[in-house]
């Protein structure tokens, strides 16, 4: 598809996590294309968002929760405790289920992360808040109220003011968890129009329970699944071959609403 | 009518009896307060220094002096607390020995009669540290007695702050600290209000510490040395042990609660600013 050069962006190799010492994902090999839209598909509870996590070391949040393997970016192990998570979560950044802007103004909560990166200059804050406001269609929306509360705007518009929030520190890549499924169709029909619209621009790795946008959106596919109790990376490959011939009977039975 | 009608109506009076007899209490205090001690409140009584034991002349000094030991209270526990509250809520791990050891701890103390905190500081700031009787060693008794109050309703505002907060801010590559000012402080803003409120009432409205460590001379206070009266050991000197000393204490009295009142509008007001700069409530 168009902009995805096909090289690799990130290789996960045998990475593992285990909370307090149970292991909820093993062995998992997965390489993300740059530039390019990866669903990660798989019933409840067979860790996507803990895959997610592992990226950007979010996990680090979660106590009692342990990193195996290798995340490969750039050249280096993302899972390495020296790995600067500063740099590391500029350039991977992450969209939740759940929209969480701050409990701030709209403009704060553009301007806060950008000002933590060191971006002062306040005409060029203003510029990015308006470009990168427009770059998910809330500008209009918004414009005349950018000091009042993001809590006050609804839930799609939530959701793009976060989209927003993370594209303003030009990420190179962006994690996504289910970032439509708290939406109402048409809110999360325009948040997947502009998942669409980073294609080329930024690589994105989607969780989503929706085989039909998986279907929409993804140029990748991979499915885990929980056997053993524990998450397994079960297929991947690309969207097209992935859902038209599934080379695996689970991924089979997935698909067609068997299981899952 | 319906029997679940009647129930509805019955619960609507019942809530309605329960808050008209709060508020009658409250104006009934108020109101006899008003009516004894008002009329003395002039601003002659508020600038002049006491007479004849406080049977005439004003509160000037006294004022002054609960003010100093008040500030002294406040500067101390203020910082202190915050940091505890932070300590507590963000990096003691929620069941870690340390944070229960230390929570227990500060909900023992939040208890602890005031008596007790008044030979706690006796013995440490007066004698130990040699202050004496002082403003001192009163407003760090004060301090003492404030700070479980104050760390415990700041720590629940800071866990109140939803923890998708931290997540996000961590997201973005924002460092703890700056997520800790810039998202969280102002999201468990009116739990530290609220702390701040009942530890300033606790402290405007002690006695039994206060006459251990500040001690009751009704002069002018020249320096945070020198003993001090507080309004509330006014009141209690003037009911308790001045024959004739009634209507001075019901004027000081109203003196102390107006102060109340004002102290937590003020509180509500900074509060409400300093909200309306950095977060915008709706
Ligand atoms: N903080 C945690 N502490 C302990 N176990 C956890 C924690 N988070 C997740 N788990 C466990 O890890 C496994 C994978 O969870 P995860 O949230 O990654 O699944 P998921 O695929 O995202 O599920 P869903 O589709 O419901 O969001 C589950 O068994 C879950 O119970
Ligand atoms: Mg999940």
């Amino acid at each position: 598809m168009s902009g995805t050069d096909g090289s690799t962006f990130l290789r996960m190799e045998n990475l593992g996590l285990a909370y307090h010492g149970k292991p909820a994902l093993e062995g998992v090999d997965l390489e993300i294309r740059r530039g390019a839209i990866t669903a990660l598909i798989g019933p409840s509870g067979c860790g996507k968002t803990s895959l997610l996590t592992c990226v950007n070391r979010l996990i680090d949040l979660v106590p009692g929760a342990r990193a195996k393997g290798k995340v490969e970016f750039q050249g280096r192990d993302v899972l390495d405790p020296r790995a600067d998570l500063f740099a590391l979560r500029k350039r991977i950044g992450m969209l939740f289920q759940r929209p969480n802007p701050f409990p701030l103004s709209i403009r704060r909560n553009l301007e806060l992360p950008l000002r933590e990166h060191g971006l002062r200059d306040r005409a060029e804050l203003a510029a990015t808040v308006e470009r990168t406001l427009r770059d998910v269609a809330l500008w209009d929306e918004v414009k005349d109220r950018l000091e009042k509360p993001a809590l006050a705007l609804s839930g799609g518009q939530q959701q793009r003011l976060c989209l927003a929030r993370a594209l303003a520190l030009e990420p190179e890549a962006m994690l996504m968890d289910e970032p439509c499924s708290a939406l109402d169709p048409l809110a999360s029909g325009a948040v997947e129009d502009l998942i669409v619209s980073l294609r080329g621009r930024v690589t994105v790795l989607i969780v989503t329970h929706n085989l039909a946008q998986a279907r929409r959106i993804a140029d990748d596919v991979a499915l885990l699944w929980l056997q053993d109790g524990v998450g397994r990376l079960i297929e991947r490959g690309p969207a097209a071959a992935f859902f038209a011939q599934p080379k695996e009977e689970i991924t089979r039975a997935y698909l067609s609403g068997e299981r899952g | 009518m319906s029997r679940g009608r009647a129930a509805d109506r019955l619960l609507a009076l019942a809530v309605w009896v329960s808050v008209l007899a709060v508020a009658a209490v409250f104006f009934w205090i108020l109101g006899s307060l008003l009516w004894s001690g008002m009329g003395r409140v002039t601003w002659a009584f508020l600038t002049t220094a006491p007479r004849d034991a406080g049977r005439a002349g004003g509160i000037g000094p006294i004022l002054v002096s609960t003010l100093l030991i008040l500030g002294v209270c406040m500067a101390v526990s203020l910082p202190l607390g915050l940091g505890a509250a932070v300590l507590l809520s963000e990096f003691a791990e929620a069941g870690s020995l340390f944070g229960r050891a230390v929570r227990r701890s500060l909900d023992v103390l939040a208890g602890v009669p005031s008596i007790v905190f008044g030979l706690f500081g006796t013995a440490l700031f007066c004698q130990a540290l040699g202050l004496g009787y002082s403003i001192f060693a009163g407003g760090l008794t004060l301090a003492c007695m404030v700070l479980p109050i104050l760390i415990r309703a700041t720590e629940e505002g800071f866990r109140s702050a939803p923890s998708e907060y931290r997540r996000a801010a961590a997201a973005l590559g924002m460092s703890r600290a700056s997520a800790l000012w810039h998202v969280l402080l102002p999201a468990a803003a009116p739990g530290l209000l609220v702390g701040l409120v009942l530890g300033m009432g606790r402290a405007l409205a002690e006695t039994a510490a206060l006459l251990f460590t500040s001690g009751y001379v009704d002069r002018m206070p020249e320096s945070l040395l020198d003993s001090a009266r507080a309004l509330s050991i006014h009141i209690y000197d003037l009911s308790m042990n001045v024959t004739g000393g009634d209507p001075n204490a019901c004027a000081t009295a109203v003196v102390l609660v107006a102060l109340l009142l004002a102290v937590n509008g003020l509180a509500a007001w900074m509060t409400g600013r300093w909200l309306s700069r950095r977060v915008l409530p709706a």
